[in-house]
């Protein structure tokens, strides 16, 4: 996910397990949305235990990114195009 | 087990995790000769440090066939432009479980997930529902126990 780390993204935790990154965007995103490990967003292969879960409010999309040596953030990017795309791909768990 | 386990694959890929742990790239490097061996064409995926670490090892490639960025082997298996029947996932860490529930979604054959350093239980309930074959071996530095588990899923497709 390479392309991802020129995004200007904002961590909201570092290190964070999937079921931490998925309470969090349960608890405060006020959409969230289930993929499986694979689902492109950002133009990269999310990696994840399934279902992983993506947080929408607005524009702007909370969703982990994993790398081999650093572990899973969690991150906050505001792109319009993407979040109407996880609206129209991904299956809504909430609300 | 079931019988498409005991199968030997036409391909497989071994897919790298961070090479924090000594561990890994000697049973790298070993299960590329024991899948030549076998004659199994092999890709072996990584960061660019794990890649580098196998390469510098073996600078003629007398065991490395193919070997690939990490990042573009997700992608080929994601958009469905690489298959592999066997994927053998390195596993120390907690990001490497997200790599190997990733490969046991999209690489479409058998994922194994090769547990080891001093984790390995933890490691092993992260993996719990995940579906992958877990074979594990507690350690950081000598790579024989999780070897001879390795060895043993091989033996099945000798049989």
């Amino acid at each position: 996910m390479g392309c991802i780390e020129k995004l200007d993204y904002e961590v909201i935790i570092r290190h964070a397990s999937f079921p931490e990154a998925a309470k969090y965007i349960r608890a405060h995103c006020a959409e969230a949305y289930e993929v499986r490990p694979g689902f492109r967003i950002f133009d990269k292969a999310i990696i994840g235990i399934p279902p992983v879960l993506i947080g929408l409010d607005g524009d702007v999309v909370t969703f982990p990114f994993t790398k081999p040596c650093h572990g899973t953030f969690l991150l906050r990017v505001s792109d319009g195009a993407e979040a109407a795309m996880i609206r129209s791909k991904a299956k809504r768990v909430k609300p | 087990m079931t019988d498409t386990d005991l199968n030997k694959p036409r391909n497989a890929l071994i897919l790298l995790g961070c090479p924090q742990v000594p561990v890994q790239t000697s049973i790298a490097l070993w299960l590329c000769a024991a899948l030549n061996r076998r004659n199994i064409p092999c890709l072996v995926g990584g960061t660019p440090a794990a890649r580098s670490l196998l390469e510098v090892a073996d600078p003629d490639h007398h065991y490395l066939t193919e070997v690939a960025d990490l990042d573009t082997v997700i992608e080929e298996l994601a958009g469905g432009t690489r298959t592999v029947d066997a994927a053998f996932v390195l596993v120390h860490n907690t990001a490497a479980v997200a790599y190997a529930a990733t490969m046991q979604e999209i690489a479409g054959g058998t994922t194994y997930a090769l547990l080891f350093g001093e984790e390995t239980e933890t490691r092993m309930a992260d993996l719990e529902g995940v579906g992958c074959r877990v074979i594990a071996a507690k350690g950081s530095h000598n790579p024989l126990p999780l070897k001879r588990r390795v060895q043993e899923v091989l033996d099945t497709w000798d049989a």
